[in-house]
């Protein structure tokens, strides 16, 4: 006894040493970059591109100066609808095919969850360049699809029109990601013990019933992280809006999202500039909006959640 | 699902630079007896043509120099040849962007002036324009080639519907209309889902012959002329009455496409840059001309887009500034206009030599050059310094006037007013 607390009372070297990796990485790569990313976005550069201190300049010229905070507001509105469809339509499809990849007596469930998983491992170019061909009016096969339901007045050219691609293209990134939330919650759903669902089965419970009162209330934990992951990836989104529309996110920029401002505003696209003290500001604010609703997350919803111990 | 940590391109950009100026400054300098010249380019996909015709041409007439062209991808061009020049490691010619970006390296100090350079007088003003200080008294890059832009038609076409070659503009939309009701062919072969070539090959192809060229590019950089005047509006309009003419579902067909559609014989013309030559020579197997953008009606002067695109400079640091001078100096020849015009047809010598070119398509083209007078993209020199800039916007409203989303006044409005945003001959 003696001699263990001993032990206890040195330093604990140790865990200094364990902890050294992580932390050495993440401040090397995601602490001090954002906190850079940051601190420049209080600077301005003049022509010479000497920068000077600034301070809230540019996020005051980013939401009042109508040049910037346009295309702001605008990025900002149009990333709330690209997450809203994620949120309606990927993570209920999600649960749905857990839920029915789970039911006790399902053939082939395991290349279903691999045919269904597929899409999220390819490259987002591929998936881009895919959908366009499906889509496009020249060559795709949905107009004849269409035409074989008699729907081919239906057809629209999707992808081109301001008042449907952005939905297109969020549901074009559902299509991609219903994967992830349809593995984690099916990863959940295993793990509730067959002894509960079996007590209600016993009381008279039909397939429905115990996936509402019993499993569902047991999940519920999980699709709340699935709800996060989808919150911060979609504020964090870029490549997809990027491959299939390019930078200027058009038709008059109606897909244009934080992430691909972000980029046209630091690297600068075409004959346009790149500032790298405005993208920084662009930066910031994309994460003091992914910081509110993480925040709003860990405060209000998940103090909420109640868990049980299986 | 968290698909790209945005924040860390930041970083990753920065290390990439880093890690790329370590490996430049490990590499041996090149120690040859005479004296060897590096050339930065952009053009990586050029790399064949300069080994093997253009280098060693001028090392035929020059056997003490040495020439090694050194490309790096486009993307990361200017990036890596800025790291590049401040760290002292860059070669000794440059390849030169046309206007600000290569303006702003003359006026950071890491490009000579070319004023004496021999040969210089070759070119024209508005050949030297892209390469210029706003005052034009400082020439820093010997241009190398422009892109013109016309239309290009399948000639099997036009005879199957006995069509003759439009001159003016209501000429032209009688053609499109005869391909539009007697053929099942596309008639013009445009898309506006990237944007840009409604803008580029719409925009600035039919464009000069309203606002007369460098007559009204000049007015709008002085403020003389606002792009809400009647003979931009005029162009707008114009390409209004396109959208009844393009293909089905336009509005989702990208540059590829287009190129495809023309290239598969489904569509009649195509308004076109020069550089697509290659491609359709490689692509089509039926015969296409030329012909360039027609006239308003009445007008009798014609204007083409010349649009100057790719020049060479010389590094202000290089210690081998006499041989880059002698170089430079070979590629205002005429031998050098020919062998880079043939070579790459579609990207056309800024020089004043008379070039004899072997395809007939981009024979056609520059032949324009005598008979039009030539100007440039109206966006590219001052316009698009501010925010908005000009060419972005240009490419904005000019695929919305396509879609039908803005009228052609709406358009000059919006683009005018981003201009007087910022630009003071405009405000």
């Amino acid at each position: 006894m003696s001699s263990s607390r001993g032990i206890s009372k040195k330093f604990p070297l140790h865990i200094v040493v364990f902890l050294a990796p992580a932390t050495l990485v993440y401040t090397l790569f995601m602490i001090y970059p954002l906190a850079d990313s940051i601190r420049l976005s209080f600077y301005s550069a003049d022509e010479t591109g000497a920068t000077y201190f600034a301070g809230l300049t540019n996020y005051i010229v980013m939401v009042t100066d109508p040049d910037w905070s346009g295309a702001f507001w605008n990025s900002l509105k149009n990333n709330f609808i690209f997450f809203c469809v994620h949120m309606l339509v990927q993570n209920p499809i999600g649960l749905l095919l857990a839920a029915l990849l789970s039911l006790p007596r399902v053939r082939g469930r395991n290349t279903y969850r691999t045919l269904l998983f597929m899409p999220t491992m390819l490259s987002v170019v591929i998936i881009g360049f895919v959908w366009q061909l499906i889509l496009s009016p020249l060559w795709g096969v949905s107009e004849t699809l269409l035409a074989y339901v008699g729907l081919e007045d239906w057809f629209r050219p999707w992808l081109g029109e301001e008042g449907t691609a952005l939905v297109t293209l969020s549901l074009i990134s559902v299509w991609q990601f219903v994967g992830i939330p349809m593995m984690l919650i099916y990863a959940a759903l295993l793990n509730i013990p067959d002894d509960l669902t079996e007590a209600a089965v016993i009381d008279g419970a039909n397939h429905f019933w115990v996936f509402w009162y019993v499993k569902l209330p047991l999940i519920l934990p999980t699709i709340a992280m699935v709800s996060i992951l989808t919150f911060v990836g979609n504020f964090n989104a870029f490549d997809l809006i990027y491959a299939v529309k390019g930078a200027l996110a058009g038709p008059n920029f109606s897909t244009d999202i934080m992430g691909t401002l972000f980029y046209r505003t630091f690297f600068g696209f075409q004959l346009q500039i790149g500032s790298p003290t405005m993208g920084a500001t662009v930066a910031t604010l994309m994460f003091l909006v992914i910081l509110v609703g993480v925040l709003f997350y860990l405060f209000v919803i998940q103090r909420r959640l109640q868990r049980y111990t299986l | 699902m968290v698909k790209l940590q945005l924040r860390n391109l930041v970083t990753t950009t920065a290390t990439a630079v880093l890690a790329l100026s370590a490996a430049l400054i490990t590499l041996p300098a090149a120690s040859m007896a005479e004296t060897a010249l590096k050339i930065e380019s952009w053009r990586n996909d050029d790399i064949d043509i300069w080994n093997e015709t253009i280098i060693p041409a001028f090392t035929k007439k020059h056997p003490d120099i040495e020439v090694v062209f050194a490309p790096t991808p486009p993307a990361d061009y200017n990036a890596s040849l800025n790291a590049k020049l401040s760290g002292g490691t860059a070669g000794d010619l440059i390849t030169c962007r046309p206007f600000d970006a290569s303006l702003d390296l003359f006026n950071k100090g890491h490009l000579a002036s070319l004023n004496g350079l021999a040969g210089m007088e070759n070119f024209s003003d508005v050949a030297k324009s892209a390469w210029q200080t706003d005052d034009g008294a400082t020439t820093f890059c010997l241009p190398m080639a422009s892109v013109i832009h016309g239309f290009i038609y399948n000639k099997e076409i036009f005879e199957e519907l006995n069509l003759s070659i439009p001159k003016t503009i209501p000429e032209f939309m009688k053609v499109v209309e005869t391909i539009k009701s007697e053929s099942r062919y596309t008639p013009l072969v445009i898309g506006t889902a990237d944007q840009w070539e409604a803008a580029t090959m719409g925009f600035q192809n039919v464009g000069p012959n309203f606002w007369k060229g460098e007559e009204g590019r000049s007015a709008l950089i002085d403020g003389s002329q606002k792009l809400t005047d009647p003979q931009y509006v005029a162009v707008w309009q114009h390409l209004a009455e396109w959208s009844d003419f393009m293909g089905k579902g336009y509005k989702a067909q990208k540059y590829p496409d287009s190129q495809n559609l023309f290239t598969l014989g489904r569509g009649a013309i195509y308004p076109a840059g020069s550089w697509d030559i290659t491609t359709f020579n490689t692509q089509a197997d039926f015969e296409f001309g030329a012909f360039p953008p027609p006239l308003p009606e009445g007008q009798s002067e014609c204007y083409i887009s010349d649009h100057t695109d790719i020049a060479l400079g010389v590094n202000s640091a290089s210690p081998n500034a006499e041989a880059a001078m002698t170089f430079l100096s070979w590629m205002a020849s005429a031998e050098f206009a020919e062998l880079y015009a043939n070579s790459l047809p579609g990207f056309f010598s800024l020089s004043k030599h008379k070039v004899t070119l072997t395809d007939p398509v981009a024979q056609e083209f520059v032949s324009w050059r005598e008979s039009c007078n030539s100007t440039i993209r109206n966006s590219y020199q001052i316009l698009s310094r501010g925010t908005p800039n000009l060419e972005n916007d240009l490419w904005n409203v000019s695929a919305q006037v396509l879609n039908g989303t803005l009228t052609p006044e709406q358009a000059a409005q919006q683009a005018e007013d981003g201009l007087a945003k910022w630009y003071g001959p405009h405000k």
